[in-house]
């Protein structure tokens, strides 16, 4: 657990931030959001003493930050930021290794390390350990970055828009990776955006800045329903409908029972397997979505064969992990009312359809309320 | 720190340094051949009667050289590189614009005339020479130590010290390897002028190589002079290849 107590920072006369008081419970993430310049990556450097705060306190775990060293603190804080700052001498696994090497690991144990860092975010140990920082793309750089940062196991996490520097695909790649890989850690994560549809999908609780002051400390859900103040308001944006969309995961609301067909299966298969169905999905031997056939023609006479429309995965089928906002927006461009979700490698896990959405958003509202009425007892106790 | 840079390095540098220290063997024979010399300096020189620098054989007046510019350069080396580093320090970036200034004027500042000034003072002979030569060859070692720590990225420095490492090994796990390139270039520069302008040495009777190119020059006789400029030259083509050799061998191959 994180707690600032009127934490200010002042330069000369400028206040970065301005008594600050937050509390962030354990294995929740915390993202810092405001225009620039509003004292949320002061507030985040100041928990690892990169920047020291004028007057007020900050506890890790309920002690306080300035009774130890801060090189001796910044070992067990796990920091990973937006220019990832990979030292290019190194190489992949050197850079990983760095905090494991400062904290006196033995060799085989950082080795150990490593692979299972590169494999938990989604890189070939075997292919990547021994690359250079400038033989990286953006996105493989910033995977290595949070890796790092996550290579002694911290229990707490500092990330400075660590999404930043790539494309806007890649980023919500890797922001659902980070999403899963929260879910398996629980860390205690503080991370800076200033991006509020990453805040949205990212945060537990969102607390939203502005000339060093907080504004409002809450849920996305609450911060979106019940915005403290016009600031606020604005702040979110006029599309909070969306906005709330990008909260739910396809993973919660998808139908797993998606009917399908393997392209191996007999012709009498194929055509049983449609019954009532317009379309059935169809899959390789691996499980891999290779596309659908229409059972309207082969109702009207059409082989099955013929009536495969073959497609790539991954430009008609949602991944797991990603949000409704993203499987509304591919059935919007794709004209259909519904879209396959698929694992990592395009194997078919289910189907969500756009009545799904609807009935999420409208009888879900009591879906979505249940975090914030979970949060909202674990901060009165 | 930098076990994954090292096992890196290529080959290729190793073998690189290999023939430069084939080359310096081959520069120690060939010092050490008078009469081939000789017989080449009078074919060159038909006219003079003796084309050979006759006070000290070749082999020592190149050691005596080798010798003022070990002192010189190694002195310069071993104040230049802490000073480099001191003045991108916190408690010596105040000096830093003093230090910039008072290198260059040290280097713009003739050679010659801090031999004159330090005779009085040092006397005659090797001393003089050292601290000349020491003062004009510390601005390209000072000047790109500053330029190579300050050119390390600045977001590198942050995630270092982000994640715990203290100021000391920041200076030599992150901040002087991902310099050593640009370093390495100053010293070169560095060593290469001193061994030219270390003939001047022999105007304060340090000896050297300058030995036989001043004794030519009162007796007018060009082969002596060509002697010993001949192998000053060549004497700072094998030093710079030597000095890049073992840059190859510091600097991974992939920076």
């Amino acid at each position: 657990m994180i707690r600032l107590e009127g934490v200010t920072k002042r330069y000369g006369d400028t206040v970065a931030v301005d008594d600050l008081t937050l509390e962030v419970p354990s294995g929740e993430v915390c993202v810092l959001i405001g225009p620039s310049g509003c004292g949320k990556t002061t507030t985040l450097r100041m928990i690892n003493r990169l920047v020291e705060p004028t007057s007020g306190r900050i506890e890790v775990d309920g002690s306080d930050i300035m009774s130890a060293s801060a090189v001796e603190l910044r070992r067990h804080i796990g920091y990973a930021i937006q220019s990832v700052g990979l030292f290019p001498h190194l190489t992949v696994a050197g850079n990983i290794a760095t905090v494991p090497k400062l904290l006196g690991w033995k060799r085989e144990r950082i080795e150990r390390r490593v692979a299972e860092l590169l494999d938990l975010v989604g890189l070939d140990p075997a292919e990547y350990g021994t690359k250079y920082p400038r033989q990286l793309s953006g996105g493989e750089a910033q995977r290595i970055g949070v890796a790092r940062a996550l290579a002694a196991d911290p229990p707490l996490l500092l990330m400075d828009e660590p999404f930043g520097a790539v494309d806007p695909l890649t980023r919500e790649r890797l922001q659902a990776e980070f999403a899963r890989i929260q879910r398996e850690l629980r860390k205690t994560v503080i991370f800076v955006t200033h991006d509020v549809d990453e805040a949205i999908r990212l945060a537990d609780r969102v607390a939203l800045m502005r000339d060093g002051r907080l504004q409002q400390y809450e849920t996305p859900e609450a911060l979106i329903d019940h915005p403290a103040n016009k600031f606020v308001h604005d702040f979110m944006g006029a599309d909070r409908a969306l906005k709330r969309l990008g909260r739910v995961s396809v993973d919660d609301v998808m139908r797993a029972e998606a009917p399908m067909i393997r392209d191996s299966d007999a012709e009498d298969i194929m055509r049983a397997a449609c019954g009532s169905m317009r379309f059935v999905y169809v899959v390789d031997a691996e499980g891999v979505l290779l596309g659908w056939m229409d059972c309207v023609d082969v109702a009207g006479g059409v082989h099955p064969d013929e009536a495969i429309t073959r497609i790539a995965w991954r430009e008609a089928a949602v991944q797991s992990g990603s949000s409704l906002k993203e499987a509304l927006s591919l059935m919007l461009a794709l004209g259909f009312r519904s879209v396959a979700v698929v694992d990592g490698r395009g194997a078919l896990l289910g189907e969500i359809g756009l009545a799904d959405i609807e009935s999420t958003m409208t009888a879900g509202d009591s879906h979505m309320a249940q975090p914030t009425e979970e949060s909202a007892g674990e901060e009165s106790s | 720190m930098t076990a994954g840079a090292e096992t890196s390095t290529p080959r290729r540098a190793w073998r690189g340094f290999a023939v430069a220290a084939v080359a310096a063997a081959a520069f120690a024979w060939l010092v050490m051949q008078q009469g081939l010399w000789e017989r080449w300096l009078g074919a060159l020189f038909p006219a003079e009667a003796k084309p050979i620098y006759p006070s000290a054989t070749l082999a020592q007046l190149a050691w005596e050289h080798l010798v003022i510019v070990g002192i010189s350069s190694g002195l310069t080396l071993l104040v230049g590189l802490p000073l480099g580093v001191w003045v991108t320090r916190e408690s010596g970036r105040d000096f830093h614009d003093i230090v910039a200034a008072a290198v260059d004027f040290g280097q713009t500042f003739p050679p010659i005339a801090v031999l004159a000034i330090m005779m009085p003072i040092l006397g005659f002979g090797l001393w003089p020479a050292v601290v000349a030569l020491f003062l004009y060859g510390l601005f390209p070692v000072v000047s790109n130590t500053v330029a190579g720590l300050e050119a390390v990225p600045v977001d590198a420095l942050d995630a270092a010290r982000g994640v715990g490492m203290g100021k000391v090994r920041i200076l030599f796990a992150i901040e002087l390897p991902l310099a050593t390139r640009v370093i390495m270039a100053g010293i070169r520069t560095s060593v290469s002028i001193n061994i030219g302008t270390a003939t001047v040495a022999a105007a304060v009777g340090a000896g050297g190589l300058g030995d036989p190119i001043i004794g030519g020059i009162q007796v007018q006789n060009p082969a002596y002079v060509l002697e010993g400029a001949l192998t000053a030259a060549l004497l700072a083509v094998l030093a710079d290849r030597l000095l890049a050799q073992t840059e190859g061998l510091l600097v991974p191959s992939h920076l």
